[in-house]
């Protein structure tokens, strides 16, 4: 049993001994934190030996052949997965400079005295809006709307501008840019979100020390105010391309589920997330075994962004320190 | 207080046995699962079914054929339902004995989207076959035009859409175009997925609606998808050279007449991968339900029969308007009669 200290107090003292309840509700807190995070610990752990115990047999049968193949043909027992993990970092990466771009612009506009701090709120409820689309009306959105509105251009990029990589095919329908560009609109309220909330961390002090020196209101933004958030916007940068990695539905209507490997922005491609959601239902015994070594695959690139950004963030941490 | 407590422990203990009791005798639950083609028919004949027939509910997931199989090799469902009947090596395994009956059957369309809306496009066997291939890759091909010679075709690129997921329709559609066509059948051959040429005008769209949609907003797209949703979405569909030549629009007629151009055999499981008939459409098929012989319980297998018969009498009636095709009356006999095995 807990028993609180014993100190003799002057009663009239405004300074009294934790009583017995606070003991109990610091001790009961502090357990069901800890539960938690073992909880939590213990998740992960599950779930990365419970996929790995399932892929296994397919990691002993193909090797690195699932990992360097391109072909994905259950009749033949030919999986390849080397377009997909392509496709996934390509479509990631864009989605990444298109949102990181706005995002941050987005954040740097609504939080650096550019607009009243009403019009402001309004505006960050909006692109915090975003993230409650549920994932299918934006892959119907980018099948109405994106790929119709870019068709004209990327027709003209492609008949101009054919010899540049990147424009190599004309745009049929579903491919890897409609793709990128609804993802970027998926990730943009995370990245805009946590860069705001960095950018409101910095002390008022910073800025008005940054102001007393003479700065414009533009060189306090960009020499001081993003420079001390940079981390906080960093790590919104990898919580987006995590998610960007992970997206299925969406992609799933939208990236076309073409095994190509190709530099064309207007070709179709595959991604990790969106084979796994449409093979997984009807998949046989041989074919789940390759499904979840490459769902394996996907943790593993999820794990090392996120293991790359932490360790950016703290090389960029310790510049600013010195 | 104790013995109170108790005393109230039993009578909620003993009212909860008397109550699921009551439950066991009057209430048959009936669970499904399997093939999304046939699904929206199937439930609007469970929930018909379950309104008229007192104390008997069934409820069917559509989940695909392959998981349908699946959920009744592991007992998880009393019946199941496939496009693709069910495996000789995957029937050997239910030891209670399995019944196949074909409740309906259905066709495959081929979608297209070509600019100012022209009707009525005709595809010859060749020609269809080779886009699937990739080997037709504009819509001014020669073999398109010889064909539809009212139509104003564009060198327009064909942009082919298929379905991303394992599915019952893609077995059924690559059947049909690996029996008519030989290098189909040698360089893709036929499955739930097969591997579509690699190339930047193949495009993968998951479900039905995915590939309907893809087609609608794609200029020169063509894809194939189920008869049904294609009318419901009212888009334009092919007419298709049948064996005999022809070329047949896809409708309730056509697809009976290539019903009745295969005769049933005992076990309830015809193909018709290329109907003979000069009316016929080529690629139509039959759907199947999946039961065991052996139920183990009288009161299930007594409504898994009564299910089976309001399907066959009620139920024929509005597969035309749902975009399915009835079955000919003596596949229905025949239905009827191997209905009685389901104990």
């Amino acid at each position: 049993m807990i028993k609180p200290f014993v100190v003799p107090v002057n009663p009239d003292s405004a300074c009294q001994p934790p009583s017995a309840k606070d003991f109990l509700v610091d001790r009961t807190f502090r357990a069901l934190a800890k539960i938690g995070v073992v909880l939590i610990l213990a998740l992960v752990v599950a779930l990365v030996f419970e996929v790995g115990r399932k892929a296994l047999p397919g990691m002993e049968k193909h090797g690195f052949d699932v990992l360097l193949g391109s072909v994905w043909d259950v009749n033949q027992g030919k999986y390849g997965i080397l377009p997909a993990i392509w496709g996934t970092l390509y479509s990631a990466l864009i989605a990444l400079l298109i949102a990181g771009a706005f995002g941050v612009s987005m954040a740097i506009f609504l939080t650096q005295d550019f607009l009243p701090a009403k019009l402001a709120a309004v505006f960050r409820t909006i692109v915090e809006l975003l993230a409650a689309i549920p994932s299918v009306v934006y892959g119907l959105w980018g099948i109405y709307v994106v790929i119709p509105a870019i068709r004209p251009l990327t027709t003209w990029l492609n008949s101009e501008l054919g010899w540049i990589p990147f424009f190599g095919t004309s745009l049929s329908g579903p491919g890897l840019l409609p793709a990128a560009l609804v993802l970027a609109i998926m990730i943009l309220p995370t990245i805009a979100a946590v860069s705001q909330d960095a950018l409101t961390s910095v002390p008022m002090k910073t800025k008005q020390a940054a102001y007393g020196m003479g700065t414009t209101h533009w060189e306090a933004i960009l020499k001081v105010m993003v420079p001390s958030a940079a981390t906080g916007i960093f790590g919104s940068l990898v919580l987006g391309l995590g998610r960007a990695l992970g997206e299925t539905m969406a992609l799933a209507m939208l990236v076309g589920n073409a095994n190509n490997i190709s530099l064309s922005l207007f070709a179709p491609a595959n991604t990790l997330a969106a084979l796994l959601a449409l093979n997984f239902p009807e998949a046989g015994p041989n074919e789940i075994e390759v499904l979840m070594y490459a769902a394996l695959v996907l943790m593993f690139i999820t794990l090392l962004v996120n293991v790359i950004g932490s360790m950016i963030m703290l090389y960029a941490q310790r510049g600013t320190k010195q | 207080m104790k013995s109170l407590m108790k005393s109230a422990a039993l009578a909620v203990t003993v009212s909860l046995c008397a109550s699921s009791m009551t439950f066991a005798a009057e209430n048959v639950r009936l669970t499904g699962s399997g093939a999304s083609f046939p699904a929206p028919i199937y439930l609007t004949w469970f929930k018909d079914f379950s309104k008229k027939t007192a104390g008997v509910t069934v409820d069917y997931q559509s989940k695909g054929s392959g998981a349908g199989v699946q959920d009744f090799l592991n007992k998880t469902v009393d019946f199941a339902a496939s496009d693709s009947a069910m495996k000789d090596e995957d029937i050997a395994k239910v030891a209670e004995g399995v019944q196949l009956l074909p409740m309906t059957a259905g066709e495959i369309v081929l979608a297209y989207n070509l600019p100012g809306n022209p009707k009525g496009l005709k595809l010859p066997r060749d020609v269809y076959s080779n886009i699937f291939l990739g080997k037709i890759t504009k819509w001014n091909d020669p073999q398109i035009v010889a064909a539809n010679p009212d139509l104003k075709l564009t060198d327009t690129p064909i942009t082919v859409v298929v379905r991303a997921d394992s599915s019952g329709t893609t077995a059924v559609f690559t059947k049909h175009l690996a029996t008519i066509n030989p290098e189909f059948k040698q360089a893709l051959g036929e499955g739930n997925t097969v591997n579509w040429p690699a190339s930047d005008k193949f495009i993968k769209s998951p479900k039905n609606d995915g590939v309907t949609a893809t087609v609608r907003q794609t200029p020169g797209a063509i894809g194939y998808i189920e008869y049904g949703f294609a009318k419901l979405a009212k888009v334009d569909f092919a007419q298709l050279q049948n064996k005999a030549g022809q070329y047949v629009v896809p409708n309730a007629e056509s697809g009976a007449e290539a019903l009745a151009a295969v005769k049933m055999p005992e076990s309830l499981v015809a193909w018709l991968p290329d109907p003979d008939g000069a009316k016929s459409y080529p690629i139509t098929s039959y759907t199947w339900m999946i039961f065991r012989k052996d139920n183990g319980n009288p009161a299930k297998a007594k409504a898994m029969r009564e299910m089976v018969e309001y399907s066959l009498t009620e139920g024929q009636k509005i597969a035309d308007s749902m975009g399915y095709i009835p079955l000919p009356q003596s596949v229905v006999d025949q239905v009827r009669k191997a209905s009685a095995n389901i104990q």
